[in-house]
């Protein structure tokens, strides 16, 4: 080893992906440390010399990198600084640049110290279930003890501070074949799919196309893996119909072929973004046909402290040298059941690592790679299975291997012979990385030559090839790759590769080596690293009738970090089979859900932030309220203004002036939001008739109506004013925030049960501009303003409307009041909006005009009684429980909840009414759904509760059990620190003759 | 993300262009005598919906689109779209010989007309 401790010489050919003329400086928890252009942090860290990189979840045991990609339970890390600071990636995954910082994360006070390790010795005080067993008393703790405590012992990483600098997108795009992954299988069905013109696009999570081609040791036509990948990769960029994506990782496979690809632009070159580029992009992909070759991740062996840092799969161990020229140790022992290891070894051994020996399960396994590792030099032993570790320095540095005669189902090994080494790498056999086909309901079956669970059947038109679908050999993966890309392209004329089969000896599985001793006395045998779930976890649930594979995975966490169990899982099916006396097969697998990997919240946000978060609809008069008031209210998707304070008014004053303006002199409100729908047609009136509760068919033209909608299951929906214009046309007014949903429920009843109407229904309510004029100098207003319709009391009554123009403005002018008092609605074309509002104030200086906010609104008509569907109805009221039995229709044929308002439990006595309350403090303000309690039973609740300047009181409205019989009776409304007593009284407070609306 | 084809206008769209709206073919009762129709028979009405594993019938509506209602059959198990057909229409008589369960028992007296 030259140089730094770990790094490969250049003349030892290792590191092909290096560029060891760029040095990169970087820290890792504060140290700094060098790598090359080419390194991953994890490659870079390793050759500093440095093995561990994050202590354990549970058991904050240290721990290395075990992987070589996104599969990674261990070497997960910070990168970044404050705003950019991004937690728990994968270290395998992160390419480094020039300055990243990077912190390993779970550990306290430090990486090499960390007091949680308390909880490696006390083990046995934590097994599976532990939290369910053991903070469940007193209740009270959870909260404020055990809750804080855990969450800061167990924290996985440091979210970062401030708002995310970055940007992000969204794509929708359609494609003809999306070929997912991009090594040998997944180009040959890309240029398969792609020779007759089809749009293909062909994706890959890691910065190149090529999977594992480099780290092969076949010919593709006489050339090596890598120069034929390379070949096929520039080929598919250039082609016109072929859009190539790296670093873009499928994250979900949904109904229909629809995809969702996480792609990473910046995070690879902070210039990129710097410069402006989004950081991430979210593509939504709509693909008639799907392939997938998203190729197989190797499997751990289960032996005793299989976590100490230095045991890595072996593919892991033949990335580091070939890719990135770093040795794993300095003597290594590799253990195997199948012959991939065997590259490894040789791999190694090429670049002058030190391997002590083959440790292989297999009795006598007989093939060409074996025998070319034997005839290198390497030591091979068969039969014989790893049984456990010698460590120092705290479990951080491997001194020894342990290594015991293998004969399956033997149990507790007695002979041993123990070989110095500092790394083991494992190979326990692959299994097809096949979530992508289970995310939308693929099925999967049991493959017992290989081991593993492989595809076997999909609804969709989806496509597995290559070692995704249990083909391991390179002859297979080319193939299925160019079959399934003719199927899904047409049959194309390509010259097919021509490679050479060699035969390979068939893997053994071995879910379980047996240590010395007993294993759960300080020896541990971890499936799950990245949970810390245990061989005897997943036993001891056995033990507790946890059957359900489903069951013991909630109940030991197996399988359930941000890994999602790529490599646990199949081994934990192992354990559990050979627990259990079962098959691998009978005991199942659990459910593979999206996303494959982590994936940003940036992304998933794309644009829509900040402005952009919830787009809000304004009235034509927006400007003008925001340029008056700051206190603005969301109704539904509006922005309308609460009030409008003066000088240094607080709200509440604010909103007491407004009302008694609207009492005393005349208000103006901006009532544009409210829903607005034409309907129109010969058959309009019988189609209201329909939809609302009380009779439209005998309103006369020029007049108005309140009605009252019910759902057909007769409760409360809707409600609002709804004027006559002509014999085939009517204005229905809607709730503000209702407007779009009775639009549409409308439309539903005219189409799919009443199509035999004659009736058109258009949504108008942004085509209108509507201020009331409400108070006893409205009239006077409209008059200074000048109309060509008649104002007086006569010509224009209560509940009449007309067409016409006042100060030159076409309007449709409505002698409606939600507010008790003498009031106009007057409607607009929004684009003269403004206008008309400017004029309006101008013309009502001289009678004492103001404009009034949404809750001044409320006050005036919880003073005068109204409801407010929503505030007084929760979708379980009627219009008797309100009081409204005066707007139901005994006479109507048919109406929407005709019949659901006679079920039994409907007009059962018991039910909740409506009342006013009084409370017997007249200056205590109910709290809004403050609960009625008589002896300790809830029977009522607060719907709307409010300070009446006009009655000096508080006034406040209920739905109370039978409370319509209870006038005059007290109640009480306990509340956390006190009590309130109030009088059940009319809900009608202010004006209960009508008269001041009547002038 | 199911994509979605409009019989009415033609256009095809994913999911969330479209508002499902539930099971298709619910006869509504008539209301001029609410005793005509038991609590029992309005709770049917309201509340019971075919449940199939396999063959559906649902209504959905071309929310972003034409803004028409249609129905659609569809097959829970695969959700491969089988038809779709007319607000006012009895699904394609094979599909309804294809029905299953309920939705066979319910087919059994209508498949006459076509």
């Amino acid at each position: 080893m030259t140089g730094k401790p770990y790094r490969l010489p250049d003349d030892s050919g290792a590191g092909r992906l290096l560029d060891r003329s760029k040095p990169l400086s970087f820290t890792f928890d504060g140290k700094k440390m060098t790598g090359y252009a080419g390194d991953t942090l994890a490659s870079a860290v390793m050759a500093n010399g440095r093995r561990v990189m994050g202590r354990s979840f549970k058991y904050h045991r240290p721990r290395g990198l075990i992987t070589m990609g996104s599969e990674e339970p261990n070497a997960l890390v910070g990168v970044g600084t404050g705003s950019r600071r991004e937690p728990n990636l994968r270290a395998t995954q992160v390419e480094l640049f020039d300055g990243m910082t990077s912190v390993s994360q779970n550990r306290w006070p430090s990486l090499d110290f960390d007091v949680g390790i308390i909880n490696n010795h006390m083990s046995r005080l934590f097994p599976s279930g532990f939290y369910y067993k053991t903070f469940m008393w007193p209740k009270t703790f959870w909260h404020k003890v055990y809750e804080p405590v855990i969450r800061n012992a167990a924290g996985l990483g440091v979210a970062p501070d401030g708002v995310d600098p970055d940007s992000y997108e969204q794509v929708h795009v359609h494609c003809d074949v999306l070929v997912v992954g991009g090594g040998v299988a997944g180009l040959a069905a890309a240029q398969a799919a792609a020779a007759n013109g089809k749009r293909v696009m062909i994706c890959d999570e890691t910065p190149r196309l090529g999977g594992i081609a480099d780290i092969s040791n076949e010919l593709i036509d006489g050339k090596s893996q890598l120069d034929w990948v390379r070949e096929q990769a520039a080929s598919l960029t250039a082609a016109d119909n072929v859009h190539v994506m790296t670093r873009a990782t499928v994250i979900g496979h949904y109904h229909h072929n629809y995809l969702m690809i996480f792609e990473r632009l910046t995070d690879h070159n902070p210039a990129l973004a710097a410069a402006g580029a989004p950081r991430h992009r979210l593509w939504k992909v709509r693909a008639g046909k799907v392939i997938l070759a998203s190729g197989a991740s190797e499997r751990t062996m289960t032996f005793a402290n299989n976590d100490r840092p230095g045991v890595m799969l072996s593919s892991a161990a033949r990335t580091l040298v070939e890719r990135y020229g770093v040795a794993p140790g300095l003597m290594g022992l590799i253990f195997a059941n199948n012959d991939d290891a065997y590259i490894t070894a040789l791999s190694l051994k090429r670049s002058g690592v030190g391997i002590a020996r083959i440790v292989d399960v297999r009795e006598n396994p007989q093939s060409e790679i074996i025998t070319a590792a034997q005839d290198a030099g390497i030591e091979t032993m068969f039969g014989h299975a790893v049984a456990g570790v010698e460590t120092s320095a705290g479990g951080k540095q491997i001194d020894a291997v342990k290594i015991a005669p293998y004969v399956k189902g033997r149990g507790r090994v007695v002979n041993e012979i123990t070989v110095p080494a500092d790394f083991i790498a494992v190979s326990g056999g692959w299994n097809p990385v096949a979530h992508l086909w289970c995310h939308n309901g693929g099925k999967l079956q049991w493959d017992d030559t290989l081991a593993c669970f492989k595809p076997k059947s999909h609804d969709d038109d989806i496509a597995i090839v290559g070692s995704a679908n249990g083909t391991m050999d390179l002859a297979g993966c080319l193939k299925e790759g160019y079959a399934a890309g003719e199927k899904a392209g047409g049959k194309a004329r390509l010259k097919k590769p021509r490679v050479v089969v060699r035969k390979q000896a068939p893997v053994e599985p071995m879910w379980f080596s047996p240590a010395t001793g007993k294993y759960n006395e300080g020896n541990k045998h971890f499936i799950d690293l990245q949970n810390d779930v245990t061989a005897a976890d997943l036993e001891l649930a056995q033990r507790e009738g946890y059957e359900s594979v489903e069951h013991t995975k909630r109940y030991t966490t197996l399988g359930m970090a941000t890994d999602q169990g790529k490599n646990s899982n199949v081994p934990g099916m192992g354990i559990i089979a050979e627990a259990t006396g079962k098959a691998v097969p009978e005991v199942g697998t659990t459910t593979f859900r999206p996303p494959y990997t982590p994936f940003s919240f940036g992304a998933i946000a794309g644009t829509q932030r900040g402005k952009l978060f919830h787009v809000i609809r304004r009235t034509a008069v927006y400007d003008w309220h925001t340029s008056q008031t700051s206190v603005m209210e969301p109704v539904g998707d509006w922005r309308r203004p609460y009030c409008y304070p003066q000088g240094g008014e607080s709200q509440q004053d604010a909103i007491n002036r407004e009302i008694l303006n609207v009492r005393n002199n005349v208000g103006i409100l901006d009532a544009s939001t409210l829903g607005k729908i034409e309907i129109k047609g010969p058959d309009a009136g019988e189609f209201l008739n329909r939809m609302y509760t009380n009779m439209f068919a005998g309103l006369k033209t020029g007049k108005c109506r309140y009605g009252l909608m019910m759902n057909e299951m007769g409760f409360l929906m809707d409600d609002g004013v709804t004027a006559k214009l002509a014999d085939d046309h009517y204005l229905m007014h809607t709730t503000s925030g209702g407007a779009d949903r009775i639009a549409a429920w409308l439309e539903e009843w005219l189409q799919t049960e009443w199509y035999d109407l004659k009736v058109y229904v258009t949504p108008v309510t942004e085509q209108w501009s509507q201020f009331a004029i409400a108070g006893p100098n409205a009239r006077k207003v409209l008059e200074k303003l000048g109309s060509d319709i008649d104002l007086s009391h006569e010509a224009l009554p209560f509940m009449a409307m007309a067409t016409g123009d006042i100060a030159g403005f076409p309007v449709r002018l409505f002698r409606i009041s939600f507010s008790g008092e003498l009031s106009f609605e007057v409607a607009t074309p929004a684009n003269y909006g403004q206008d008309l509002w400017d004029k309006i104030l101008e013309a009502g200086k001289e009678f004492g005009i103001a404009p009034y906010g949404t809750e001044a609104l409320h006050v005036l008509r919880a003073e005068k009684g109204f409801i407010v569907v929503g505030d007084e109805t929760d979708g379980t009221v009627t219009p008797h429980d309100v009081g409204m039995s005066w707007a139901v229709s005994k006479k109507k044929p048919d109406y929407i909840g005709k019949r659901s308002l006679e079920q039994a439990f409907l007009t059962e006595p018991g039910r909740k009414q409506l009342v006013g309350l009084a409370t017997t403090d007249p200056n205590e303000v109910l709290p809004d759904g403050a609960p009625a309690v008589e002896s300790g039973k809830l029977t009522g609740h607060v719907t709307s509760s409010y300070w009446s300047p006009t009655l000096k009181r508080s006034i406040a409205m209920a739905l109370v059990k039978n409370g319509s019989e209870r006038m005059g009776e007290k109640i009480s409304f306990p509340l956390a620190d006190k009590v309130i007593e109030a009088e059940i009284v009319d809900p009608v407070f202010y004006d209960k003759e009508g008269a001041r609306q009547n002038v | 993300m199911l994509e979605i084809k409009c019989p009415v206008c033609g256009v095809v769209g994913e999911e969330g262009d479209f508002h499902g709206g539930g099971q298709a073919h619910i006869t509504r009762p008539a209301t001029d005598n609410p005793a005509n129709i038991s609590d029992e028979a309005q709770r049917d009405y309201l509340f019971m919906r075919h449940n199939p594993k396999g063959l559906h019938f649902e209504r959905w509506r071309c929310d972003r689109g034409c803004g028409k209602w249609f129905h659609a059959a569809r097959d829970t198990v695969t959700n491969e779209f089988k038809a779709y057909y007319s607000i006012r229409e009895l699904p394609p008589v094979e599909l309804m010989k294809a029905a299953t369960g309920s939705w066979a028992e319910y087919f059994k007296d209508k498949m006459v007309t076509k």
